[in-house]
């Protein structure tokens, strides 16, 4: 086997871990590759950085890795994704204001994704009677599941996400700021900044991403497609280190091992306390003590999560469509699948070292029929997406 | 050159950000203004309407900018990140040197060339002085370090000072190490033993 060098860029949060217990457990030596850990601070950067040669693959967000394939909202770069690094993980978080606002207007339990998005349809017609602001909410970036999962949320209970609120991208760090501060009033973002806002008192959870969807597909390690057809072999090594470090990360004796090496400055640089709790979905929701715990808050690869389904990718470019941000043409869509690629996971997974590791994980939810489970809305079907498209163009209901 | 541009700069760091203001100023651009806030920063920028849009790649308001590209209402004229299929090399050069351009879609790419030049340059030049200050700070705590080293060698071994630094000169040689770093060294044993 020879020895390669990589370099591979990470934004600081938890769905990096894959990539980050790769190298730091020295799975990716295991594979001759020396792995150099690039820490970067936007999307952009990670983007373009990894378009131009830069960085040889990155940790993604997924909908980039589709939006990047298809020259949408930027110049395109074809990216081919063969490992999926995380599956949900965000959550979607109100200042105690409109957490009051919307258990006063909601008929149902607040639990129910459907209840607080009716409600919220009422909170906005009540502020715009009353000639108030338009509420604000903020997301990470505009493509994001972030900004997927709270617009399908609200616009589930008739609220238009680009007419009837403000909805702006923040960098996580300036999220909680800006809610103390009252420039936004609620956001969907990953961890820990959901359960820093609850741990200072001026936010309260409202939902985790896997309510809104069960298995949503968050973060990704995408290359280029032309780096991958000269170096096929390299990535096949690399998605068998990446397979080795999710059957390290689910293996649940060695929990405290993984939030020690996560924590670290250089890697994810918050307190170990908050990426076991993340790990485990078990989370504060409120200022008051109330938590939650549910397993699929984040999976790191768990019940074949790793694997780079097509329907991801024609799910994500559904959304772009529906939100406006690219036209449909089958052409487009058969890009947009084409740039997820099982096959390549799959022939990782074949390899000897990977097998043993692969039949370690156990299995312990159920993949929805239509891979992605949104609480609202038809099934997604990638064979009729304008049909998906205009299901849910249907005229709300409720307020 | 087009003294009329309106050109926002987006960087937390005062002095790098006067830099490349000045040398804005002094090619003829007229219309300079450097955003410090990182809140609101979109409204910011729409109530300053720039041509041209400079930021830091530090800068985690990066992807607050990707809202621009966006079709929706809140966007009131569409913005292009300086690049497309054939510039690659420019891209290249601008990333490098950790700066990025934002300019109004359809602006001619020719008028705003010099702009990008000039904050790679600047930004490449004030990288280049970064580096060379913290070259001498840490000429200068090595100083200090070694310093502390020959005084302990001088009051254990009972040497003179000549000889004290010719010890540690003789221990990096051999070690193959810094004379700095044995000096660490004989300042952190010193420490333990106390």
């Amino acid at each position: 086997m020879s020895d390669d060098s990589l370099r591979i860029g990470f934004i600081p949060l938890v769905d990096a871990a894959a990539l980050l217990i790769a190298v730091d457990k020295g799975f990716a030596a295991e594979q001759g590759l020396t792995v150099d850990l690039v820490r970067e601070v936007s999307w952009s950067n990670v983007r373009d950085k990894l378009n131009i040669g830069l960085l040889d693959a990155a940790h993604l967000l997924a909908p980039i890795a589709v939006s990047s394939t298809l020259g949408i909202g930027h110049v395109k770069v074809p990216l081919l994704s063969s490992f999926v690094l995380g599956l949900n993980g965000n959550a979607i978080t109100v200042s105690p204001a409109l957490y009051g606002a919307l258990a006063a207007a909601a008929d149902g339990d607040l639990s129910n994704p459907n209840s607080t998005a009716l409600a919220l349809a009422r909170v906005v017609a009540q502020r715009r009677k009353s000639g108030a602001a338009p509420l604000t909410f903020a997301m990470t970036f505009p493509f994001s599941m972030h900004n997927y999962q709270i617009r399908f949320w609200m616009a589930a209970g008739g609220v238009d996400p680009d007419e009837d609120v403000r909805l702006v991208v923040l960098p996580p760090p300036f999220m909680v700021d800006s809610l103390s501060s009252r420039q936004v009033d609620g956001f969907c973002v990953g961890a820990p900044w959901n359960s820093i806002a609850v741990e200072l008192g001026i936010g309260r959870i409202l939902h985790f991403g896997c309510d809104v969807m069960a298995r949503a597909p968050e973060k990704v390690l995408a290359v280029r497609t032309a780096w991958a057809a000269n170096c096929g072999d390299v990535l096949k090594r690399l998605t068998v280190a990446l397979v080795r470090a999710v059957a390290f990360i689910n293996e649940p004796s060695n929990i405290d091992e993984v939030s020690t090496l996560l924590a670290a400055p250089s890697r994810v640089g918050v307190a170990e306390e908050i990426i076991r709790r993340t790990l485990e979905g078990r989370m504060r929701m409120a200022p008051d003590g109330t938590s939650r715990v549910n397993p699929d808050y984040i999976i790191i690869g768990r019940d074949g999560a790793a694997r780079p389904e097509r329907v991801y990718a024609a799910w994500l470019y559904a959304q772009m469509v529906r939100w406006n941000q690219a036209p449909f043409s089958a052409d487009l869509l058969a890009a947009a699948e084409a740039s997820f690629s099982p096959d390549l996971y799959d022939l990782a997974l074949s390899e000897p070292t990977s097998r043993a590791h692969a039949a370690s994980s156990v299995v312990s939810s159920v993949v929805p029929a239509d891979h992605i489970g949104a609480f609202a809305g038809p099934l997604f079907d990638p064979r009729d997406v304008a049909g998906y498209i205009h299901a849910l163009k249907r005229p709300a209901h409720g307020c | 050159m087009d003294p009329a541009l309106n050109i926002v700069i987006v960087d937390e760091n005062p002095v790098r950000a006067a830099i490349l203001a000045d040398g804005l100023r002094e090619a003829g651009y007229t219309r300079v203004t450097r955003i410090e806030e990182t809140t609101s920063l979109l409204a910011r920028i729409y109530s300053l309407d720039p041509d041209v849009i400079v930021i830091d790649l530090e800068n985690p308001s990066r992807d607050v900018l990707a809202q621009m590209f966006q079709v929706s209402r809140v966007v009131k004229r569409p913005i292009a990140m300086f690049v497309d299929q054939s510039d690659a090399a420019a891209i290249e050069a601008a990333v490098d040197a950790g700066v990025s351009a934002y300019i109004v879609d359809g602006l001619k790419k020719e008028r705003i060339k010099g702009i990008l030049d000039l904050c790679i340059s600047r930004f490449n030049a004030f990288a280049r002085l970064t580096n060379e200050l913290e070259r001498a700070q840490n000429a200068l705590s090595e100083r200090k370090v070694i310093d502390r080293a020959k005084g302990i060698l001088m009051k254990v071994k009972n040497v003179g000072e000549a000889e004290a630094y010719a010890l540690l000169r003789k221990t990096a040689m051999n070690e193959n190490k810094k004379i700095a770093e044995v000096a660490q060294s004989v300042v952190t044993a010193a420490e333990l033993l106390k």
